[in-house]
């Protein structure tokens, strides 16, 4: 499950939701991506996050569906905002849960990683010297890259 | 068809969205690039170096040999900068 939205949400409330009634569950993972307020270079005001509605959910659909094709999950969600955000606002909520854990882990870090290499999401950051685009790290495409091969874990190689 | 701009190379560009009747003879991302760039030196700008431009058709990813068809909906943007 996906969704993309301005609001704030509330991660413990998601997972329960999620969990709600199920007994096939043995664990849940999340990951919660914050705003901080420092980056390479200098202090960050705020940020605003620019997407492109209707790729982007094509886009976290896509990535949520292989979660579910490599790894024996029995339910995931992905929360991603847009819009502005002050430093310790959260940005995105990554929830995999399964039977077993092994499958939990490894999935919410699949798709954390791969959703900041192809979810089109665009950070503008406020500092001093006014508006700045973020730049794609080389070390998020690494960490992405990683998870190429189509079996579950990650290669060995990286 | 509708070509949209994202990040800084709608800054760029100074608009976020253009209907293009694309040209006769243009048939790829490449060719239309090609045309975008004759346009004003801010999409010039804005389309100068390739290697830190990505393309969607249709929302989906594709290179810049990828063939147009009448209707697609194109979207370039630089590497994104989520999560």
């Amino acid at each position: 499950m996906i969704r993309v939205q301005r609001e704030d949400f509330d991660p413990g409330a998601e997972i329960a939701a999620l969990t709600a009634g199920r007994h096939d569950i043995g664990g849940v993972v999340s990951f919660v991506g914050l705003v901080r307020d420092r980056v390479e270079g200098g202090r960050v005001g705020a940020m605003t996050l620019e997407h492109y509605p209707g790729m982007t959910e094509k886009q976290l659909a896509e990535i949520d569906a292989e979660a579910n094709r490599r790894w024996p999950l029995a339910a995931s969600l992905i929360v991603h905002r847009y819009g502005r955000l002050e430093p310790g606002d959260r940005i995105v909520l990554v929830v995999t849960a399964s039977p077993h854990r092994d499958a939990a882990f490894d999935a919410c870090r699949f798709l954390i990683d791969w959703l900041k290499t192809k979810a089109p999401f665009w950070k503008l950051e406020e500092t001093a010297a006014g508006g700045q685009w973020v730049e794609a790290r080389d070390s998020d495409d690494r960490a992405a890259r990683q998870w190429e091969s189509a079996a579950g874990k990650p290669d060995a190689a990286e | 068809m509708k070509v949209l701009y994202f990040a800084w190379l709608r800054t760029h560009i100074g608009h976020g969205e253009d209907r293009i009747d694309l040209p006769a003879g243009i048939n790829d991302v490449r060719g239309l690039v090609e045309h975008l760039r004759a346009k004003g030196p801010g999409y010039a700008r804005a389309l100068t170096d390739l290697a830190t431009v990505r393309v969607a058709v249709n929302h989906e990813y594709v290179g810049f040999d990828h063939e147009l068809k009448p209707g697609d909906e194109v979207a370039f943007f630089p590497p994104v900068t989520g999560g």
